[in-house]
């Protein structure tokens, strides 16, 4: 596709293109086919992050192994290079998995950072290519085009051979010579216009899909006239997916995004068993909700300190007194403790308790039946996301300016269950009603996460400064420093404070309440 | 970007044959490289198997970047284009007359080239003019053939001289002898006098070789159809001496 060039591909497997090319060339044309030389192998591999988010944007990473050199490059939907860069083979290249750190920077990390951001770079199909290259000469015997014929054999995710790629790409300054070659071989029989990438290509013939997993625990779709207890069971067997999705990752330690998924999958089970568990059979979520909170806390001191270790850059450049060695140690201690912190959470994800939670929850699900006096999911929807409104309501009327923390911690856990509520029954709303309808419910969730998480940063640098005196990893600069990022908590927290009571009337004024209460008439509409 | 400039007054001295060799390695060296023939005969599009023909001519080129945008082709070898001779680049003189500080025109034509070549090779045609004062400017390092004889090294003392005058930016001076004859006494006898009094002189000599005077038959750079000849291998070292000049 690159520079107008065209893809074709062979619809046997097993034909010679020799024979099929020669028959593009009319009698008495003065081109002519040549060798192009000798047969290159390579190993390919593309790269994404688990949720195929170069993908979703439409790049493409692609690593060329050959001999001692491998060459990252990035195209762009249109497969024009967008940067390239040679990495090393072998053990001086980059080791897959890798974060955008083991990438030597330059131009091409550059691009990749708005986009990849804290994820992982895994890759999603390996290949092994044999290009073969013909010539076709004008007569002059002057190589006016480059086809190249890539038999592609797939070896991950599973063994496959692909149809021969035909590309036809012109030399500079020959495009009509070459345009009029590539019209002839679209008409030649065998030879098939070819569109979709090598990517595509590869993953077809492994039997996958780009994009196939990873999202944010894939949306359900539901219809309102289905019975609640099946919509939940639907609801409830897509978070368990995430959940099951996300452990090896998180496991393994491929990248920090793997827990905050696997956690927020947690997260929704915990609170669709919470306000919606009366439809399910009787006891069921009685049983499970502790064995979900059981999970939910053990991700917690993990997260924590995540969420600690992402924000310090930022926390560094807001640095004035202190410089950044300052806090070196306590980078450091973090690191250390974030080491301890997930080494329990392995051991927690692979514990046979889990594994029980995971099969006796699926069992349970499986044996759901719906009866005949079931309300529909539409009624159960209106009605939770009216309950969960109404809780957000009563729980922020009670605030104000003495009210401690604690009760603007418990106002931010109704909004999340409110926001849950909406997102696990989206699928029954307008998407374009739902946002608008969200809008002032995220803002107010803002100001709230700020005004907590800053506290609760603030509660663990305290913490986490006492530890170090405890074993002497601080020094007075290091806590000196320390001093300073609490201080920039302590301010972000009173600015999150003062415009709580701004987002809080936003949310609870008639404009949006109304636009909540419209997507609550589901059941009616 | 660097500006290489094969130059000599004379013809027949081994300029267009310097040019499309050190152009073929400079590619395979993986640098980007255009090769400008601006010699209306078109021996380097001849060579590259290229119809020494621009649309619009030698006017559309001095009239800038789309015109020499759109006339590049690409050679049959990877990293290496050429922009084609044309039959009225005999008229470049009057049309650089015409332009304002003539002698800087063409490395004004030759800087917007810079995001997409990373190396300019210039195969001047023989004659002193405002073509060649216009090249003398804007190379980087001229890359002046000597057949060894006693009136070579006039022509060599006064382009140093010419260059010498230049303010600001001065060309590399990297003159070679070309197409010796080991049967000539007079070859021998210069080319062993010469490197030594002259400052800057390449240690490289390019010997008369039938097979480089196959290049015409074949169409190709001898570095390309016969790279371990010796022929090859000298144009190689001249490369190599080429590029320390340039400080590449
Ligand atoms: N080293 C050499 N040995 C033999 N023949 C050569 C050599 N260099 C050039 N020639 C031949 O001499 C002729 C003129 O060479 P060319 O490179 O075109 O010179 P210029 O560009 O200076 O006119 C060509 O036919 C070429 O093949
Ligand atoms: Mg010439």
């Amino acid at each position: 596709m690159r520079n107008g060039s065209c893809e074709f591909v062979l619809d046997d497997a097993a034909a010679g293109p020799d024979e099929l090319v020669a028959a593009a060339l009319e009698p008495g044309s003065d081109v002519s086919w040549a060798d192009g030389g000798p047969v290159r192998t390579c190993r390919r591999a593309w790269l994404d992050t688990f949720d195929w988010r170069l993908y979703r944007a439409g790049l493409t990473l692609e690593q060329v192994s050959g001999r001692g050199f491998a060459d990252l490059t990035l195209t762009g939907r249109d497969g024009e290079v967008l940067a390239t860069e040679r990495i090393g083979a072998g053990a001086s290249g980059v080791r897959w998995p890798s974060l955008l750190s083991g990438l030597p920077s330059g131009p091409l990390r550059e691009l990749l950072e708005p986009v990849v951001g804290v994820r992982a770079l895994a890759p999603v199909a390996r290949a092994t290519s044999r290009i073969d290259e013909r010539r076709a000469l004008n007569a002059e015997a002057k190589t006016v085009a480059r086809l190249a014929v890539d038999r592609m054999s797939v070896t991950f995710p599973a063994r496959a051979v692909v149809p021969p790629r035909l590309s036809l790409a012109p030399v500079r300054g020959y495009q009509g010579q070459a345009d009029r070659l590539g019209h002839a071989l679209a008409h030649v029989l065998g030879i098939s216009s070819g569109s979709g990438s090598a990517l595509d290509a590869a993953l077809a013939a492994a039997g996958r899909r780009p994009a196939d997993r990873g999202g944010k625990g894939a949306e359900v779709q539901l219809t309102p006239a289905m019975p609640a207890p099946v919509a939940m069971v639907a609801i409830l067997d897509a978070l368990v997916d995430t959940i099951e999705d996300n452990v090896t990752g998180a496991v393994r330690d491929i990248d920090t995004e793997f827990l905050h998924d696997l956690r927020v999958a947690v997260r929704r089970t915990r609170s669709a068993l919470k306000l919606a568990g009366h439809c399910l059979p009787v006891g069921l979520a009685r049983r499970f909700r502790p064995e979900f909170r059981w999970l939910g806390d053990l991700t917690t001191p993990t997260r924590d300190l995540d969420v600690y270790l992402l924000s310090l850059p930022g926390m560094i450049a807001g640095l004035v007194a202190a410089s950044e060695a300052d806090l070196v140690p306590l980078r450091d201690y973090l690191a250390r403790s974030r080491a301890a912190a997930h080494r329990d959470l392995a051991r927690g994800l692979r514990s046979a308790r889990f594994a029980r939670l995971i099969r006796e929850w699926r069992t349970e699900l499986a044996a759901v039946r719906p009866s005949r006096k079931d309300q529909t999911v539409a009624r159960l929807a209106d009605g939770r996301i009216t309950a969960a409104n109404r809780n957000v309501l009563r729980t922020g009327r009670l605030i104000t300016a003495a009210s401690p923390p604690a009760d603007l911690h418990e106002l931010r856990k109704r909004c999340k269950e409110l926001r849950y509520m909406l997102e696990l029954f989206g699928s029954l709303h307008d998407p374009a009603r739902r946002w608008q309808a969200v809008r002032e419910l995220k803002a107010l969730q803002d100001c709230l996460g700020e005004f907590q998480d800053a506290q609760i940063e603030r509660e663990e640098i305290g913490v986490f400064a006492e530890r170090m005196l405890a074993e002497r990893s601080a020094t007075a600069a290091t806590l000196l420093a320390m001093g300073e990022i609490a201080a920039g908590l302590a301010r972000r927290q009173r600015h999150a404070r003062s415009v709580f009571d701004l987002r809080f009337a936003d949310f609870a004024g008639p404009a949006s309440q109304a636009r909540l209460a419209a997507l609550a008439r589901t059941a009616a509409a | 970007m660097k500006i290489f400039a094969t130059y000599n007054i004379k013809g027949g001295v081994g300029k267009t044959s310097t040019a499309v060799n050190l152009g073929y390695l400079a590619a395979r060296d993986g640098f980007r490289v255009l090769l400008w023939d601006l010699d209306p005969q078109g021996a380097a599009s001849f060579l590259f198997r290229i119809k020494p023909k621009v649309k619009g001519g030698g006017k559309a080129i001095i009239s800038g970047a789309r015109a020499i945008d759109a006339a590049i082709k690409g050679t049959d070898y990877d990293n290496l284009d050429l922009l084609p001779a044309d039959f009225t680049y005999r008229n470049l003189d009057l049309l650089l007359d015409s332009a304002k500080r003539p002698e800087r025109k063409l490395a004004r034509l030759i800087d917007p080239l810079k995001a997409e070549y990373d190396l300019v090779f210039l195969d001047c045609p023989p004659s002193i003019s405002l073509l060649s004062e216009s090249v003398l400017h804007a190379a980087d390092v001229l890359l002046v053939p000597l057949i060894p004889t006693t009136l070579s090294v006039r022509t060599l003392d006064q382009l140093a001289e010419f260059v010498a005058g230049f303010n600001g930016h001065r060309p590399e001076v990297l003159a070679f002898f070309s197409m010796i004859d080991r049967r000539k006494r007079l070859h021998l006898q210069v080319s062993a006098e010469l490197p030594e009094s002259r400052a800057g002189f390449a240690t490289t000599a390019i010997p008369a070789l039938s097979l480089i005077e196959q290049m015409s038959v074949r169409r190709a750079p001898i570095t390309a159809f016969a790279p371990r000849s010796i022929g090859a291998r000298r144009y190689a070292d001249l490369w190599r001496e080429a590029r320390q000049r340039a400080g590449l």
